[in-house]
């Protein structure tokens, strides 16, 4: 497979949430508005091709045995100098995101791409793979939380977008909004993708 | 024995590698973080104490509390604003125990106790219901109340301060630690105006 498809897997047909369901935890949790979502998502991305780049570069050095201990090693890294540079320049929303940036560690995606994919492939490859399923990640985050928010708060980035009048439904920013989002669009992507392949 | 020894190895040098870069990012972040810190506790302090020309972060008084954790003894710092030499008011923080955990409080106040705006620091409230503390609607109220013109409790406990609906515990906290708050300040008011020492 090529640099592009490798990258537009991860959006579409190997979404990490809508399709593998993973990282479901951080999804649930930060998806309350969409400047959140979009937060946590850029910082996972960036993780992501962090971690992806470094294990694919000392792929063949490390034993069988302790990888996992290795990938964490390396994966929390990335989060700790994450969690710096948000600390440093972007304090609003480091402050908002709170305990889900360090959590980014155990975020199952990141461990899942370094022991599926990049421990197996070229650095090349492994790029591709950690923007696609950081975008595809991102991406997924972005429209809950934008649904969440839009539902739950009558705004968008803050904005109020819904009349006055429209009183928010308060339960779609808490908990329950969560998985009542996360269920009905996990339905229909399955709808949708069974429709095309039938 | 020796592949154990391999093993070690391996794992030691990644951390060691690991542990350098956070140590550089740790140093690269260590400014700009504390220049960040410093920016939002004056911030907060201008939020509630507009009226000053020193710096009152470094004009404080630490007063000791026996309400800090488990009964502990506690620091409650009190920073001085000054408009040329004169007290124009004293900022300090409280902290209350609200329904998600630990409401952080900033609250100004003139020389004389009266309450010159207060904002929330920090809270894990949940977002709808009790967050609604945070907003100017609530936080307003407070604005020119000192202990002898107002009744300390909300209305539904029989006081005279607005409640918030479908939230009782976390406007109550507030309520509470601005009156502990209001109360410490009186008992050792003479102590914190007269400023630092030496």
């Amino acid at each position: 497979m090529g640099f592009f498809s490798e990258f537009i897997k991860g959006l579409w047909r190997e979404n990490p949430v809508f399709r593998i369901v993973l990282g479901i935890c951080p999804t649930l949790a930060v998806s309350t508005q969409l400047s959140n979502g979009l937060g946590m998502g850029l910082a996972a991305t960036f993780v992501l091709v962090g971690s992806n780049v470094f294990i694919s570069l000392i792929r063949n050095v490390i034993p069988d045995k302790i990888r996992i201990p290795a990938f964490i090693v390396v994966i929390s890294t990335f989060v700790t100098v994450v969690d710096l540079f948000m600390a440093a320049y972007t304090p609003a929303l480091h402050e908002r995101l709170g305990i889900f940036i360090p959590l980014i560690v155990v975020n199952c995606i990141i461990l899942g791409r370094a022991e599926a994919f990049a421990s197996k492939s070229t650095v090349w490859m492994s790029i591709a793979d950690a923007l696609g399923m950081g975008g595809g990640f991102t991406l997924a985050l972005t429209l809950i939380s934008s649904i969440r928010e839009l539902l739950g708060n009558g705004t968008l980035l803050g904005i109020h977008v819904f009349p006055a009048a429209y009183s928010p439904a308060v339960i779609m920013i808490l908990p329950p909004g969560a998985f009542l989002t996360i269920g009905i669009l996990l339905g229909l992507f399955n709808y949708l993708s069974n429709r095309k392949s039938p | 024995m020796r592949e154990i020894f391999k093993l070690t190895v391996v794992l030691t040098i990644i951390c060691s590698a690991a542990a350098t870069a956070l140590a550089l990012v740790y140093n690269l972040t260590k400014e700009p973080i504390a220049y960040q810190q410093r920016l939002k506790r004056l911030a907060a302090i201008r939020a509630v104490q507009p009226d000053y020309d020193n710096e009152p972060d470094k004009d404080f008084v630490d007063i000791k509390t026996n309400h800090g954790a488990k009964g502990n003894e506690g620091l409650t710092r009190f920073y001085i604003t000054k408009k040329g030499s004169a007290n124009t008011g004293v900022v300090f923080s409280v902290s209350a125990v609200g329904y998600g955990g630990p409401i952080g409080l900033m609250v100004g106040i003139n020389p004389e106790g009266t309450i010159s705006g207060i904002q929330i620091l920090n809270h894990t409230e949940t977002p709808g219901l009790g967050a609604k503390i945070t907003e100017e609607k609530f936080v307003h109220q407070f604005n020119s109340k000192n202990l002898s013109n107002t009744n300390w409790a909300l209305k539904k406990d029989g006081g005279e301060l607005d409640q918030i609906t479908g939230a009782t515990i976390s406007p109550r906290a507030v309520v509470n630690a601005l009156h502990r708050g209001l109360v410490l300040f009186r008992n050792n008011r003479e102590e914190i105006l007269k400023g630092k020492r030496g």
